[in-house]
């Protein structure tokens, strides 16, 4: 399957590319069938309306034909891909417990670090399945419920998840939608009661090891009326010479009055398909808050959606991306407004590097109904070079005459006279490069916790180091 | 006294045009030059290329600093050499604070981790001599500056850096009589005995409080006259058609 379209870039050694020697209890053949299907069914003791679920995924997967809008994905071949792959651990609640490679892999990380310093609870995956997810006492008092979404699926929240599970994505939406129906693994349910305030964050990550296969995990959150919390989502790969494909699922749903910021920076190894769903509802009066950094993959397609079904319903979205060599990075967001008085912001940044393409793709709609609401875009594209590129496609929806929308667009290249006055104060030109990036970020990094920004940050010095 | 610069024969092009045309130039430790010269002549470019800008190029002619030939070395290197310059139109870099900027340049010269708090009253000292208020220090770097708030922001940036030659593009060009005030004090405050300075200017204002040791004409791409500090009396009164006459 070398095909050229395979090869990737290699980046230097960074703290993401370690990997170690896959060592799984169970693993699909590679390719898609029913009978892989129904055997990742079992293996998970689905209960049987997931079966059916997942079996009608599958045939609306085989009906459906890949898009044909975006960047290329005809390096990623189906029939080469491990959909699912268990760890050889169950889940554990206690981190001591976790099998050492993996232990090792998330230590590196960060991940107990960051749970033992800032975070209210944690959620780690590793392949296809999540191997530890602990959650703080005061947060369990209060009544949230953060945990795996197989424990979910048949525990006493069983109810909940079956009323929502991809009811915000059907697997009608798109192939890759499909696709996750009929094989996701993995992935977090977070329940937040009424009027309950989550004071500091949850967070999930999810490391895809293994090489040659698919990471599908879905992650459900509903936060009830008058509730508040802030979720946090990581992702990592090493990198491999094969394609990996990741088809996540994130369905949110944002109570009357409730307030829900989802934070993610996703760093993917330089072979992945990054083919991502996200998507929220607003209910009147709530709050839907994005910040997303997409760094790495070979390919991404990544447009969070909001709807804004209730009135005076908000919805913020502050974006990055950068693209290096080899890499196309497709994301944008979308947003319905259909409650009157609702209103959307969205602001994105893009980096493009050593031939790499960022385009902004977004969609704003303003229904009939949505009298009075507003909608700003602004889109900030930084180049680095004369290979590098970067394109804006917004598109525009506007159905009634009370509605105010506003676009703007700015692409620019980094400026010789700015990389010499920093290093005429003695700064070598990569540092001055990276400052000026660092800088164009900031108004992202500002919207991170203390210890995100910083590994944003980290992660551009990672980039602009990048040398063939 | 010992050498600090030496700029010999240097011929220079921007834009594949001739701008400098074997430019000799030496300045020691202590002193205080000034440039004077009409539009055009090239004295912009002179800074420019002793900060090594790679946007002028050196055809033919060396740069010598503390005696050591800096000609075919990058700006960074020079700056750590001890060299700066105060930019006739600073750049403007959103997203880095000002105190964080001034916080990397310090450590780069240096090469030593900084106290933060120490550096933070620093800082605070050096602004109140200039006037400025302590919240540009958490501004972006010139982001939105006034005219006067920049050139402010390149003295202060002098003043933290501590170069051995500061060489000052036109520091005073659109500053009001304050502005210019606090800046020479800035300026004063600077020079000691080891630092040397090369001004250019137009104005005499900012050289009030300075002991000036050589004032130099450039012209056409190179130093037709120099004098002592009487010279710039000299071009305040009559011009510069007397000095240029005499060369053409």
């Amino acid at each position: 399957m070398a095909s050229s379209k395979d090869k990737v870039s290699e980046v230097n050694q960074s703290i993401y590319d370690f990997r170690y020697a896959e060592n799984a209890s169970y693993k699909t053949d590679s390719g898609l069938t029913e009978d892989i299907v129904r055997q990742i069914s079992k293996e998970k003791h689905d209960p049987d309306w997931m079966l059916d679920f997942r079996l009608k995924s599958l045939e609306i997967y085989n009906s459906m034909t890949i898009p044909e809008w975006g960047p290329p994905i005809d390096g990623l071949h189906m029939e080469d891909i491990v959909t699912y792959i268990k760890p050889n651990t169950d889940m554990k609640g206690k981190w001591d417990e976790v099998p050492d490679d993996i232990k090792d892999t998330f230590e590196k990380l960060g991940i107990p670090q960051a749970e033992r310093e800032s975070l209210a609870g944690v959620g780690a995956q590793y392949d296809s399945e999540v191997v530890y997810h602990n959650v703080k006492k005061e947060v369990e008092e209060q009544g949230v419920i953060y945990t795996d979404m197989e424990s979910a699926l048949t525990g006493e929240y069983s109810d909940i998840v079956k009323e929502h599970f991809m009811k915000l994505v059907p697997p009608t939406d798109h192939k890759f939608a499909a696709l996750h129906g009929a094989v996701w693994s993995g992935g977090s349910f977070v329940y937040v009661p009424a009027g309950v305030h989550v004071d500091i964050p949850l967070q999930s990550y999810f490391r895809l090891n293994a090489a040659g296969a698919g990471q599908f995990e879905h992650t459900l959150i509903v936060v009830e009326p008058g509730a508040y919390l802030h979720f946090i989502e990581g992702c990592s790969a090493p990198k491999y010479n094969v394609a990996n494909l990741h088809a996540g699922c994130v369905e949110l749903f944002v109570g009357d009055g409730a307030r829900l910021r989802y934070s993610t920076i996703e760093n993917w190894s330089k072979n992945m398909y990054n083919l991502n769903t996200k998507r929220a509802t607003v209910g009147k009066d709530g709050i839907m808050e994005w910040v997303s950094g997409s760094f790495g993959s070979h390919t991404s397609y990544l447009y969070p959606m909001t709807i804004l079904k209730g009135d005076n319903s908000k919805m913020e979205f502050t974006g990055i991306t950068f693209a290096g060599k080899g890499q196309q990075l497709d994301t944008g967001d979308k947003v319905v407004h259909i409650g009157k008085n609702t209103s959307s912001h969205i602001s994105t940044k893009s980096i493009s590097k050593d031939g790499g393409e960022c385009v902004y793709r977004g969609e704003v709609t303003i229904t009939e109904n949505a009298a009075n609401s507003r909608s700003s875009v602004n889109c900030d594209s930084l180049m680095l070079d004369s290979i590098s590129r970067s394109d804006t496609i917004p598109a525009m929806d506007i159905r009634n005459a009370t509605s105010d929308v506003g676009h703007e667009a700015k692409i620019g290249r980094i400026s010789d006279e700015a990389v010499f006055y920093l290093m005429s104060r003695g700064m070598s030109e990569e540092d001055a490069k990276s400052m000026i990036v660092s800088g164009f970020a900031e108004p992202v990094a500002k919207e991170l916790p203390l210890e995100y920004a910083v590994e944003m940050n980290n992660l551009i010095k990672l980039e602009m180091d990048t040398r063939d | 006294m010992s050498e600090l610069l030496r700029v010999e024969n240097v011929h220079a092009l921007a834009d594949d045009k001739q701008i400098l045309n074997g430019l000799n130039l030496e300045i020691k430790k202590g002193e205080t030059h000034v440039i004077m010269g009409p539009n055009g002549a090239g004295k912009s470019t002179l800074d420019s290329v002793i900060m090594g800008n790679p946007q002028y190029k050196v055809t033919e002619g060396k740069v010598f600093f503390e005696g050591e030939d800096i000609t075919a070395l990058k700006a960074d290197a020079r700056a750590r050499k001890g060299i700066f310059l105060s930019f006739q139109t600073p750049e403007e870099v959103p997203g880095v604070t000002l105190e964080d900027f001034l916080r990397v340049c310090r450590r780069n010269m240096t090469g030593q981790p900084l106290k933060v708090f120490a550096f933070r009253k620093e800082l605070k000292a050096l602004m109140d001599d200039l006037d400025m208020d302590p919240s540009y220090a958490s501004r972006y770097l010139n982001v939105g500056f006034s005219g006067g708030e920049k050139k402010k922001s390149e003295i202060l940036q002098m003043l933290v850096l501590q170069p051995k030659l500061a060489m000052l593009d036109e520091t005073d060009s659109g500053l009001d009589v304050d502005a210019v005030r606090v800046v020479s004090k800035g300026i004063k405050k600077f020079k000691n005995e080891d630092n040397s300075l090369l001004i250019i200017t137009h104005n005499a204002r900012i050289l009030e409080n300075l002991d000036i040791d050589k004032v130099h004409i450039l012209y056409n791409g190179r130093i037709i006259k120099t004098a002592g500090p009487e010279l710039i009396e000299e071009v305040n009164t009559n011009g510069f058609a007397n000095i240029i006459g005499k060369e053409d």
